[in-house]
């Protein structure tokens, strides 16, 4: 028996064919990976799947049971249940009330009953192992939690086939694997799932079959066991890549260009002493409660740090403030794309070119083709697909508007690159451009510290630093093992030991 | 698992805390009640405080309007327009040319329900404008405000109105029942009732699940449009009542009945822990609100202020009670 099957389905939203002929079915009890590139149609099959939108043509089936109609959603939500990248849990409301959101009153009183909810939403939590207190705000949640009480909810609806997109895109490592142990028992218990991520290692660590989209049609299906990560990688772009090519880069200076002396920063992280030279990349790396982003976020001026000093070619920054980071030579890439990294609405040509929106015309003013000539630079160095330096940066696919976030960090030439968490939810290829940024400008002699957990975005560094718990842990040269530097991320190792 | 009681247990202090935020108000209504006891003897009096409740229930019905309208996500500014309007055009339909009417002659008995109706109306251009044509909540609004009032002064041509024989519309503003106005207990039994609806029916609860996540709303089945489109309209028609009760209360409409009340019932909700970017607050504390801003007046008036500075101490005053309200909870006031 088939959990989903969706034949021939073809979807317009005008002029673009969102998806083209394709089709892909579930076997039921399998945890199926679908991968593609940024705008190969994933999120729109979601849709369909989910009842959220209509296919142009084509068929989609239950377990071998036509599709409810679309108005029908209680139908949609005992068959299939999504975990969307964007949240479907209500801030404003409790655990409990989101859990039952819409059928507060249970079992057709009239009157909704909270001490009934609150009791019904700890069973729920209880019986899938969710450490949630049900009356707290939803709010309050961690990403993690608010997943695993979207996975709840979803189950309580009596669905036996979850999609979830891209959950593990926001989590750290540990979380991952918590997740994917939950995903492991819920799967022997019965519950198919299908999987989107842009993480490769992750589908062949979860998955048993994988389905591959490119530009909006069905490229491949196979057993995972029976595909190479270069062939999956291949089938994503349709060109032979192999990732993790070392880029040559000239030798790293002598010169240091970021000096850190004894920075704390409350139980973020305390005593961090780091020298960056010239022409040097530095990887940070650490799970999210390790205080490597804080890290970066002081070094910046994003936070202002309790103690020490932070010095870019010898001057001390000003703390806490991004203006003197940046007037000081630091470009930088933030951890939360859409909270800091871009303005929405804005063109590409004024997003990348902020930092120096003072150098392009003559007293205060800005002149546009200047500023169009820089852009258009950058748009062809970080192979930024779009319409040309005036799109709206809203308008573009998250892998380009990181791109674009980017081409900010370099537009002031820094002397200091700091990136946090560059390549997160963005595909491999774009993540390919974005690495070769960083070593085109450290090959001109840029300093760069990578924040990140992606072992992909740590290996083309000339060294590493693990933090853990607020301080650094180990310290590796380039040509580590992932499993030297993921135990000691985890705080289950040595940095010297073998 | 038929005993997994101890998480419960575990969060019931939580739980209190939450509930007392919603009583949040309540201090600072005694500190009004022991500083107007202070100002005048006659304060503290049943007859002064009740004063209060019916001088509030007008504004008291806005409030609960407007609160309804920002939990849903939505704002709505027409409201104080609506006051004005809804009574007026139902008076000028019945009234002859001589007492500033249309002539119309329309039964004395179909002045309520036409008030009413015209509640219903503008509430559903402003969903229509708002939720089908998808414009900015508070311009549209904002022009709704300045239309409705322009029409009321172009079918009144700037005139008060008042008709000693239109029981219908005059009765709500100044019937006693069992003793008390009959608007205090219209303000207190729609309060009960919202509060009820919202806290304990699926459709209320709605109102929060739209105002806090739209999209989730949708995904989980709400007819997010339709909530919307009513709350607003039950706002307008609450307006309109209140414009009713006001008639009544004070024997005519005057050409700028309910003019800046908009401000007071943005600054009860608030000052009440509604939120204007929706999905949280309470109509109890919006209800506390309005109670507070009515003892500010009524201490001010007994106090003998000087009637020129009035409205800028009550401003001030309120600007001063959201700052505290502000520094009280801890929490970013949205």
């Amino acid at each position: 028996m088939n959990a989903v099957e969706a034949s021939n389905i073809t979807k317009r939203f005008g002029q673009t064919v969102a998806l083209n002929d394709v089709h892909i079915t579930v076997a039921d009890g399998e945890t199926h990976a679908l991968v593609g590139r940024n705008g190969a149609g994933k999120s729109t099959l979601v849709s369909m799947l989910t009842g959220l939108n209509r296919p142009d043509s084509g068929e989609i089936t239950f377990r071998g049971e036509p599709a409810p109609a679309l108005s029908d959603r209680q139908a949609w939500r005992t068959k299939v249940a999504c975990v969307y990248q964007k949240s479907t849990i209500i801030p404003t409301l409790t655990v409990a009330e989101n859990l039952f959101i819409n059928r507060q009153n249970l079992d057709g009183g009239a009157v909704i009953s909270w001490s009934r909810l609150r009791r019904k939403a700890s069973d729920v939590l209880g019986e899938y192992g969710v450490d949630v207190d049900p009356n707290v705000e939803a709010a309050t949640l961690t990403v993690e939690q608010r997943q695993l009480v979207e996975i709840a909810r979803a189950l309580s609806f009596g669905a036996k086939f979850i999609i979830l997109d891209e959950p593990t895109a926001q989590l750290d490592g540990p979380a991952i694997e918590r997740l994917f142990e939950r995903m492991r028992s819920l799967r022997a218990a019965g519950v198919t799932f299908l999987f989107i991520s842009h993480h490769l290692q992750e589908i062949f660590e979860i998955c048993q079959t994988v389905t591959v989209f490119r530009d909006a049609r069905h490229i491949v299906t196979s057993p995972v066991a029976d595909l190479s990560k270069d062939q999956l990688v291949e089938a994503m772009t349709g060109e032979a890549v192999g990732l993790g090519a070392v880029a040559s880069r000239p030798a790293v200076g002598s010169e240091s260009v970021l000096d850190i002396r004894d920075l704390a920063l409350g139980k973020h992280f305390s005593g961090i002493d780091l020298s960056v030279r010239r022409g040097e990349v530095v990887g940070i790396a650490g799970s999210a409660s390790s205080g490597k982003v804080e890290l970066g976020e002081v070094i910046v001026g994003l936070r202002k740090a309790d103690a020490g000093t932070v010095a870019v070619s010898g001057k001390s920054l000003k703390p806490g403030s991004v203006p003197a980071a940046l007037a000081g030579g630091v470009g930088f890439v933030p951890e939360d794309r859409h909270k800091e990294g871009f303005v929405p609405g804005l063109s590409i040509a004024e997003n990348a070119t902020f930092p120096i929106a003072g150098r392009l015309g003559r007293f205060g003013s800005i002149s546009g083709r200047r500023r169009d000539q820089v852009a258009a630079r950058m748009i062809d160095e970080l192979a930024i697909k779009t319409s040309g330096p005036d799109q709206d940066v809203a308008d573009l696919s998250g892998g380009n508007q990181q791109k674009v976030v980017m081409a900010r960090a370099l537009s002031s030439e820094p002397d200091l690159l700091v990136l946090m968490d560059p390549t997160a939810g963005v595909d491999v290829k774009s993540k390919e451009n974005l690495l070769d940024a960083v070593d085109r400008a450290a090959a001109a002699g840029a300093a760069v510290l990578v924040i990140s957990d992606e072992l992909d975005d740590l290996r083309p560094c000339d060294r590493v630093l693990v933090m853990f718990h607020g301080s650094v842990a180990g310290e590796f040269p380039a040509g580590w093992t992932d499993n030297e530097l993921v135990s000691v991320i985890e705080g289950i190792g040595e940095s010297s030991g073998e | 698992m038929s005993d997994v009681s101890t998480p419960v247990v575990a969060a019931r202090p939580r739980l209190q805390v939450a509930k007392l935020r919603d009583l949040a108000l309540l201090p600072a209504i005694l500190v009004l009640l022991v500083v107007g006891f202070i100002a005048s003897p006659i304060f503290l009096t049943s007859g002064n405080l009740l004063n209060v409740v019916q001088q509030q229930s007008e504004l008291g019905l806005v409030v609960l309007g407007e609160a309804l309208v920002l939990i849903v996500g939505k704002m709505d500014l027409s409201l104080e327009s609506t006051l004005g309007f809804a009574p007026a055009l139902a008076m000028v339909l019945v009234l002859p040319t001589s007492e500033n009417g249309l002539g119309l002659g329309l039964p004395e008995w179909t002045a309520l329900p036409v008030c009413l109706l015209a509640g219903v109306a503008i509430g559903a251009v402003n969903a229509f404008l708002v939720l089908r044509l998808q414009l900015s909540g508070f311009i549209i609004t904002l022009g709704m405000l300045i239309t409705i009032r322009g029409l009321q002064q172009g079918l009144t041509v700037g005139q008060s109105l008042s008709s000693p024989n239109m029981p219908s519309l005059y009765y709500l503003g100044n019937a006693v029942w069992f003793g008390v106005h009959a608007s205090i207990w219209i303000f207190l039994a729609l309060f009960v009732i919202a509060i009820a609806f919202v806290g304990y029916f699926r459709h209320g609860r709605s109102l929060y699940a739209i105002g806090g996540n739209e999209a989730a709303a949708k995904a989980a089945g709400i007819r997010t449009t339709r909530v919307a489109a009513i709350v607003l309209i039950v706002a307008s028609v609450l307006a309109a009542l209140a414009g009713a009760m006001m008639v009544g209360h004070y024997g005519s409409i005057t050409a700028n009945q309910g003019s800046g009340w908009i401000f007071n019932a943005f600054a009860a909700a608030v000052l009440g822990g509604v939120s204007l970017n929706g999905g949280k607050g309470t109509l109890f504390g919006a209800m506390c609100g309005v109670l507070m801003l009515g003892l500010v007046q009524n201490i001010l008036t007994l106090a003998h202020v000087n009637p020129y500075w009035l409205g800028a101490i009550n401003g001030a005053i309120i600007i001063g009670a959201l700052v505290l309200a502000r520094l009280t909870t801890g929490k970013a006031q949205d």
